[in-house]
């Protein structure tokens, strides 16, 4: 069988059987789409989200607090060194007086300028495309906090304590979202933040597989409108926005 | 015998006392100082909540824990392999003492040893010293 033939065969049938349950909630494709716990992140995941702001509802924090609790992040009682790896803007037109809002996070560049500027090579993105803080190696001089045009790094200042076992932080280095890495290493397929707007009832955040086709994400990005945010930068960020 | 040797003999003999007695305190304090030492210094307390089930052999623990671990470490951050045999959060869920729930303090399974060695063990300022259950519970 020739290479085409074989990749077509292999493709109808991945077809036919995509639709089949082999167990009551599990199909094959869900199968298919997970990585095994022992095999490393691939490149042929790009994980991203498309945040419509259409439906972000001004006033409402639920992304921001989902974010807090899932990765341990505390209020201090000092909002200006507070660690915040998600927050929401409020946006209006002066012309039209167009009011809306959204939220803003790290946006998983493919050419993140926080990896050019890092000096250690602690900041550093993923095969998967999310973008990341190995902290064993950051120094905390906070080159990409200053590189970042999303102001999406935050820097530890003072000693944690209580951290989450899966989120590991801690004073001196600095950190950002994660897109729930490990929410996503354990194949939950959805981040904190997105499940927390599903669940207050917007659906403004889509995540999923930017590579994937068929996947919510890339599903509605066919559909709708959408851009990134400092397109001029050519980031080619992984977080799209809709109706900015 | 002329006095003058008498003397010099007398000197001789008050010089080797006086550097036999100095050697003589020397080795008392010596000992003094040991004992002090090693009541400073008891053996760790290693208690093993789960014996029998390590990752590895417990001569290969002591010695590699922290190469084990680096490797681990490495896999989990940059390629998102978060298996167990080697993992941190894997230690702590084992060791993790049945009293405190902590691998720290001072009977701790990590720190009581860390302490004995002199090594310091920063593991725990970004990481969870408390299994996931533990921590759950713990208030913020």
């Amino acid at each position: 069988m020739s290479e085409g033939s074989r990749r077509a065969f292999l493709s109808t049938a991945a077809a036919a059987l995509a639709g089949v349950a082999i167990a009551p909630g599990i199909r094959l494709i869900e199968i298919a789409g997970a990585r095994a716990p022992e095999e490393a992140a691939s490149a042929k995941v790009r994980w991203g989200m498309l945040i419509d702001t259409a439906k972000c509802a001004t006033g409402c924090t639920e992304c921001v607090k989902a974010c807090n609790e899932e990765n341990g992040l505390r209020d201090t009682g000092r909002p200006r060194t507070d660690a915040q790896w998600i927050r929401k803007i409020d946006l209006k037109d002066l012309r039209t007086g167009r009011q809306h809002s959204a939220p803003v996070m790290c946006q998983h560049c493919a050419e993140p300028p926080c990896v050019d500027v890092c000096p250690t090579g602690a900041s550093f993105k993923r095969a998967d495309g999310i973008v990341l803080v190995d902290k064993h190696t950051c120094i905390g001089c906070r080159y990409c906090v200053m590189a970042c045009p999303y102001k999406a790094r935050s820097f530890i200042h003072e000693n944690l304590a209580e951290q989450k076992p899966a989120v590991p932080r801690g004073k001196g280095t600095v950190e950002g979202c994660t897109l729930c890495v490990h929410k996503i290493d354990r194949g939950d397929g959805s981040t904190a933040c997105a499940q927390a707007c599903k669940a207050a009832g917007h659906e403004a955040i889509v995540f999923g597989d930017l590579n994937d086709p068929q996947s919510a994400v890339s599903k509605r990005l066919r559909e709708i409108p959408s851009i990134q945010l400092r397109s001029d930068l050519r980031l080619n960020t992984g977080v799209r926005y809709s109706g900015i | 015998m002329t006095p003058g040797r008498a003397t010099l003999r007398g000197r001789l003999t008050l010089r080797v006392a006086s550097a036999l007695l100095v050697v003589l305190a020397a080795g008392a304090s010596l000992a003094v100082w040991a004992s002090v030492v090693h009541a400073r210094a008891p053996k760790p307390v290693v208690t093993i909540e789960r014996p029998g089930q390590c990752v590895e052999a417990t001569d290969v623990m002591r010695r590699d824990h922290m190469k084990l671990l680096l490797h681990q470490r490495d896999r989990t951050m940059r390629e998102g392999v978060r298996t167990k045999p080697h993992s941190l959060a894997g230690c702590v869920e084992c060791h993790a003492s049945a009293k405190t729930g902590s691998v720290l303090g001072e009977q701790g399974f990590c720190e009581s040893c860390h302490r004995y060695a002199s090594v310091k063990l920063d593991c725990f300022e970004c990481h969870a010293s408390k299994p996931e259950r533990v921590s759950a519970r713990a208030k913020p």
